[in-house]
């Protein structure tokens, strides 16, 4: 086991980067900040799959390959099921002796859009998890399907303007709420749960690592904001990303063995949901007049959640 | 695969302006290997040692995405590495927890490390494509004083 020690950013800056640079995705997308952070917090060897989305898309542009690991370009829905199977081929080998180094720490991860893990390759995931295979999948939830022209998907929030969720005359945007991808995910039983967020670099670097170690079928839901469908400047990623996160529009937890729920992240100021809102384009419609009840219904439903969360943590079951 | 392999220096080539075999010449199932020789495991080695290929990105450059492009000042710089753990091009050069300088390969001008640069005044700030590094540092704000609440 490599995990690397994380104690301080300096210390953290030391890693040999294995995700390379002219990969094609936007400037400031949040997708390869978070690939990075995992990527960054081990040593050990890694087999990555990629469903298909932006991370997929921009990062094996023919004739290149930004991966400096073993990383396999499949399907939209297959992202879980490629890292299973590629996990339970190792276990066969190791156990039939053709492993060429069998005891080389080997990690297994799988990456999907959120598109990909809500909608496309949500009952390819939950197979996965069910058959108990030993990776990590890591959602990256930029709340649309990205690399297709932004068409709303079940993590789009309810309130955001999409291409297939329009805000105008007669709409708001999406009107449905969005999934409870992490509740899902722990009810499977999986050992270790989370929702992170890069601006919280420390918490997320140790919940990937916690992740890694655990054997067994872990989730982790990452915010990734998405500079060209959510409609800000590139230069804004992170302080977005603390908008949402001390918005508590993405609270940041743990859930492990499916039950027992650590609050990772307490803002010192809770933020109104406004001021996250107001920074993106997706959410212009809301301020007029017409859909105030919509951003209150927003921020009704984010202190429900916070409530709901704390008194999770409080029970301790 | 001929005509796959650009054998051009790393920085000068553009992605996209390489010659190129269509996709249904290339065999089903293709391996894209990212190093010429075998590497056991790239965490412990650092990118200038590697023997990277023509196939891995690191070889290729984004740098005329830019229209604005960070310049960075070591003079005022405290090596706290925001920059670089958020960088999504990995383009922040840091070794032994120093940070040595902007990858202008990678980086596409997104301007997230000037953002996330905590001195006072900043340590990276944006500037247009063309600007001389030297004039730009020369024209480096002085520090600014709080406001008062
Ligand atoms: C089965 C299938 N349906 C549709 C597509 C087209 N497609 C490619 S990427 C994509 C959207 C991906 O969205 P998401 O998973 O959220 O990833 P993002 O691009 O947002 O990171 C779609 C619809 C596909 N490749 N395969
Ligand atoms: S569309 Fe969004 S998720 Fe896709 S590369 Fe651009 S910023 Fe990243
Ligand atoms: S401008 Fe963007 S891509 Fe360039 S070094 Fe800064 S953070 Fe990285
Ligand atoms: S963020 Fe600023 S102070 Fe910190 S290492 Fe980068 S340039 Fe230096
Ligand atoms: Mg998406």
């Amino acid at each position: 086991m490599a995990i690397r020690s994380i104690k301080n950013l300096k210390e953290f800056s030391t890693a040999n980067e294995r995700f390379e640079g002219a990969h094609l995705l936007c400037p400031g997308c949040a997708h390869s900040m978070i690939v990075r952070e995992l990527m960054n917090a081990t040593d050990d060897n890694l087999v990555i799959s990629s469903a298909t989305g932006c991370l997929e898309v921009c990062t094996a542009v023919y004739p290149y390959t930004s991966w400096d690991t073993s990383w396999i370009h499949i399907g939209f829905e297959n992202s879980a099921t490629a890292v299973a199977g590629a996990e339970a081929m190792y276990k066969a080998r190791k156990r039939k002796g053709t492993l060429k180094d069998p005891d080389a720490p080997v990690k297994f991860v799988a990456f999907g859009g959120d598109g990909a893990t809500y909608d496309i390759g949500f009952q390819w995931l939950s197979g996965a998890v069910e058959r108990g295979h030993d990776f990590t999948y890591i959602c990256l939830d930029n709340e649309n399907y990205a690399n297709t022209g932004g068409q709303r998907s079940s993590a789009t929030p309810i309130g955001a303007h999409t291409s297939t969720a329009q805000a105008g005359r007669v709409s708001y945007g999406k009107k449905q709420k969005k999934k409870d991808m992490v509740a899902i995910m722990a009810a499977h039983g999986a050992p270790y749960v989370a929702q992170l967020a890069p601006n919280k670099w420390k918490i997320m670097a140790k919940g990937f690592q916690k992740a890694l170690e655990t054997e067994g079928p872990c989730f982790i839901n990452t915010v990734s904001a998405c500079t060209t469908e959510w409609k800000f400047d590139p230069k804004d990623t992170i302080h977005i990303t603390d908008l949402a996160t001390d918005t508590l529009m993405f609270p940041i937890y743990e859930i492990i063995d499916g039950h027992k729920l650590n609050i990772l992240y307490r803002p010192k100021t809770v933020i109104p949901v406004e001021e996250y809102l107001a920074a993106q384009g997706r959410y212009k419609h809301l301020f007029k007049p017409e859909n105030k009840h919509v951003i209150e219904r927003i921020q009704k439903e984010i202190n429900e959640k916070w409530e709901y969360l704390q008194r999770r943590e409080e029970a301790g079951v | 695969m001929k005509g796959v392999l650009a054998t051009d220096k790393r920085g000068v080539r553009e992605l996209g302006a390489e010659e190129l075999v269509g996709w249904d010449e290339v065999t089903h199932g293709v391996v894209l290997n990212s190093f010429d020789l075998e590497v056991e495991n790239p965490a412990f080695s650092r990118p200038e040692e590697r023997p990277y290929s023509d196939f891995n990105s690191y070889t290729a450059t984004v740098a005329s995405w830019r229209v604005i492009k960070p310049v960075y000042n070591r003079d005022i710089c405290i090596d706290c590495q925001n920059c670089w753990v958020w960088c999504p091009d990995t383009s922040i050069i840091s070794r032994d927890k120093q940070m040595l300088g902007i990858d202008y390969d990678h980086c596409k001008g997104c301007g997230v490390c000037v953002e996330v640069c905590p001195t006072n005044p900043k340590s990276l700030l944006m500037f247009g494509e063309a600007e001389d590094p030297e004039a730009a540092l020369a024209q480096w704000p002085e520090k600014k004083k709080k406001a008062k609440k």
